[in-house]
């Protein structure tokens, strides 16, 4: 059984291809990466999968409904959540706030009941606050619910989008460079965090990272994407020692070398 | 929260008449005096408005004193069912001014819902409004006769039942606004909603041919009102001698000040709601707030229909209140003036919103047209001012220097929202942030 599949995913702008023809199928409960150069069409492929663009060609069915042409709210629903590059966090928020933002769509008071408050709604926003905090006490910003997000050190920063992408009770998260910008003490924690989510959580995780010691360390499979294309697909001894993966990141003339 | 320490001599001075045993004398002391005041000596004049907007002030000091709920909530009471009333009966002025107050409050409550919770700027507010006014205008007039003569003007009783229906109907145009132009935002949003504004009073100007539906740049005159049920317990119970003009302010006036409550309950709870959060979830971020799972669309046609439902709903009771309306009153000057009262009091605050909404009103139909009596009455003095200045001329200048100065010293508005003033002001050390954390860098 796969979690997702997408098949045959491209998707242009104007004249630049910046994903092309890429297939990638995952199992639940993996732990998988997406890697590549800059500018080699991940996130691209990411914002694909998550709805924010639609694909010029190719199908993405998850967790068994076929997603590609839903809006991203439909599919955040369904249990696909994501992180964001440059963490997107709704700064002027406080922390909790920001979690319970992550369940809007296990919240379910309607209109007419928060008006009159009912002991339905009062339940609901006590339990859902109790949630969050559980959330927040699983990635260690618990006692800094009541900051500002924006406030927070950038490594709390990204716990909190990881937070919030927890809250929404996910299948699978997409996680964009979740350590980018962050120093080796941090990238330990967070490599630490990122195995918790799927030993302990039981959650598929799909990464986008730069940091190849922590993609070789803790992904099961790694996916390289090259000017749009994927070229290889393998755990981390063959992404290692495939020269199409060397040449794109290092040049022609290096994998000979280095193989 | 903890609230931020005093800052300033001024704060450490007020302190105890904020909090404390203390404050509640001076509270006591301050309603006792302002009321007695009031109602010694109700004469339209320089000294009564000092007085009333003293008494106005004093609500605000009720409302962020740290005293008792029960003693706030009684003082509120008292202060704003029992004396304000009574005032208005020795002085129909006052009371008048408050009944405006009031409908504009609601108004700027209403456009904050779209303005200051989701963020989207809507420069045509006041069409909700106008729809509202209108729709009363029409169905309780002779004009319901002139577009279908078969038709009669519908029974004043009806009023109560056409206010939910102007809910309703404002609700409705909400909507019919929202749903072509909920994929712009910014700029572009606010061009459009601007627009509609314009097309709702133009249509009110016009549609006087070839069907005479609003009887064009006339305006509808002859508005009904609800009878008077109250007035012989007015009358016989309580002893006051009042006729109907005068029972009919006091009718408007609890009338508006009801419908105030029933928005600000609504209001503060919607805001404190999951639709509250993701109305801000919006305004911060829309990428990500979707990524969260929040419907854009959905969402941001809620926070129009809510905000235009109260517009509508308090049009009614302004055309009923007026007894007259007409195009004019419904320009894009009426809706730049409720979004200056939202801007003024804090956008997304709810008693920053209020508190903005009363000095607007107050400074336009009190405050201002004083100066020039008061200027007037110095020249007849033999005082060497120029027979042409009139400050209710220079009311538009006066606004815009108090909104540009407002934009420089307190951009997040007087009573801000807190997260707002946080937004605003990023230079401002952060209160809660732990002091060794705020040296990492910051993601840009």
């Amino acid at each position: 059984m796969t979690l997702l599949d997408a098949k045959n995913i491209t998707k242009s702008f104007g004249g630049l291809t910046a994903v092309n023809d890429v297939t990638l199928t995952i199992e639940p409960g993996r732990i998988v990466s997406v890697i590549g150069p800059n500018g080699a069409g991940k996130t691209t492929f990411f914002n694909i999968l998550t709805g924010i663009y639609k694909p010029d060609q190719g199908t993405v069915m998850f967790d068994g409904k076929l997603i590609a042409g839903k809006r991203p709210d439909e599919i955040a629903a369904l249990g696909m959540r994501r992180t964001f590059q440059n963490i997107r966090l709704f700064g002027n928020m406080t922390v909790l706030e920001n979690v319970l933002i992550g369940m809007h769509t296990h919240l379910h008071a309607p209109f007419w009941q928060i008006i009159a408050r009912t002991g339905g709604v009062r339940r609901e926003e006590a339990k859902a606050r109790e949630r969050a905090r559980e959330r927040l006490r699983y990635v260690g910003l618990d006692d800094k619910r009541e900051a500002l997000a924006k406030n927070l050190p950038y490594g709390d920063q990204r716990r909190l989008e990881i937070a919030r992408a927890l809250a929404g009770e996910p299948k699978l998260i997409l996680l964009d460079e979740p350590t980018a910008g962050m120093n080796p003490n941090e990238t330990a924690e967070a490599t630490q965090l990122i195995r918790r989510l799927r030993d302990e959580l039981k959650l598929t995780v799909v990464l986008i990272e730069h940091d190849m010691r922590l993609v070789m360390a803790i992904s099961e499979r790694i996916s390289v994407l090259d000017y749009g294309t994927k070229i290889a697909e393998g755990d981390a001894a063959v992404i290692r020692s495939n020269p199409r993966v060397i040449e794109a990141y290092l040049g022609k003339g290096a994998a000979g070398t280095a193989a | 929260m903890a609230t931020p320490p005093p800052t300033s001599a001024w704060e450490r001075i007020t302190a105890p008449l904020r909090s404390g045993p203390s404050a509640y004398s001076f509270l006591g002391l301050y309603a006792a005096v302002c009321s007695w005041l009031l109602l010694s000596n109700p004469r339209t004049g320089l000294r009564t408005d000092i007085v009333f907007v003293f008494f106005l002030l004093l609500m605000l000091f009720v409302f962020r004193a740290r005293v008792a709920r029960v003693f706030k909530i009684g003082l509120a009471v008292a202060l704003l069912a029992i004396v304000l009333p009574l005032f208005g009966t020795l002085n129909p002025y006052y009371i008048d001014v408050a009944t405006q107050a009031g409908i504009f409050v609601t108004l700027a409550l209403g456009l904050n819902v779209v303005v200051g919770f989701a963020g989207l700027l809507d420069l045509g507010y006041v069409a909700f409004f106008a729809v509202g006014a209108y729709l009363w205008g029409i169905f309780s007039t002779s004009q319901i006769t002139l577009i279908n003569p078969a038709a009669m003007p519908v029974s004043p009783l009806l009023f109560y039942l056409f206010i939910p229906l102007g809910l309703l109907v404002g609700c409705l145009f909400g909507v019919l606004l929202g749903l072509p132009v909920l994929r712009l935002r910014g700029d572009y949003l606010a061009i459009v909603t601007l627009g509609f504004g314009e097309v709702i009073r133009v249509l009110a100007n016009n549609l006087d041919k070839p069907v005479n539906i609003t009887n064009g740049s006339q305006g509808i005159r002859d508005i009904a009102r609800p009878p008077l049920f109250f007035a012989s317990f007015a009358r016989d119970t309580l002893g006051l001698k009042l006729n109907d003009n005068q029972l009919y302010q006091q009718f408007f006036y609890f009338l508006v000040l009801l419908i105030v409550l029933v928005v600000v309950v609504v209001v503060s709870r919607l805001k404190s709601s999951r639709i509250g959060r993701a109305w801000e979830a919006i305004r911060e971020d829309e990428t990500a707030a979707i990524a969260q799972g929040i419907p854009l669309v959905r969402m941001k046609l809620l926070a129009f229909a809510v905000g235009a439902s109260f517009a509508g709903a308090m049009g009614v009771v302004f055309a009923s209140k007026q007894l007259f309306i007409n195009p004019p009153t419904f320009d894009l000057l009426r809706s730049i003036n409720i979004l200056s009262m939202v801007i003024l009091g804090g956008m997304g605050s709810i008693p920053g919103v209020i508190l903005g909404a009363v000095l607007v009103t107050l400074l336009d139909l009190q405050i201002l047209p004083r100066i020039s009596t008061v200027l007037r009455e110095a020249q007849d003095a033999g005082f060497p001012i120029p027979e042409t200045f009139d400050p209710t001329q220079y009311q538009r200048l006066l606004f815009g220097l108090l909104l540009i100065l407002m934009m420089i010293f307190r951009p997040e508005g007087i009573l801000p929202d807190q997260r707002h003033s946080e937004e605003l002001h990023d230079d401002a050390p952060p209160p809660e942030a732990p002091a060794p954390a705020a040296a990492e860098p910051v993601a840009t």
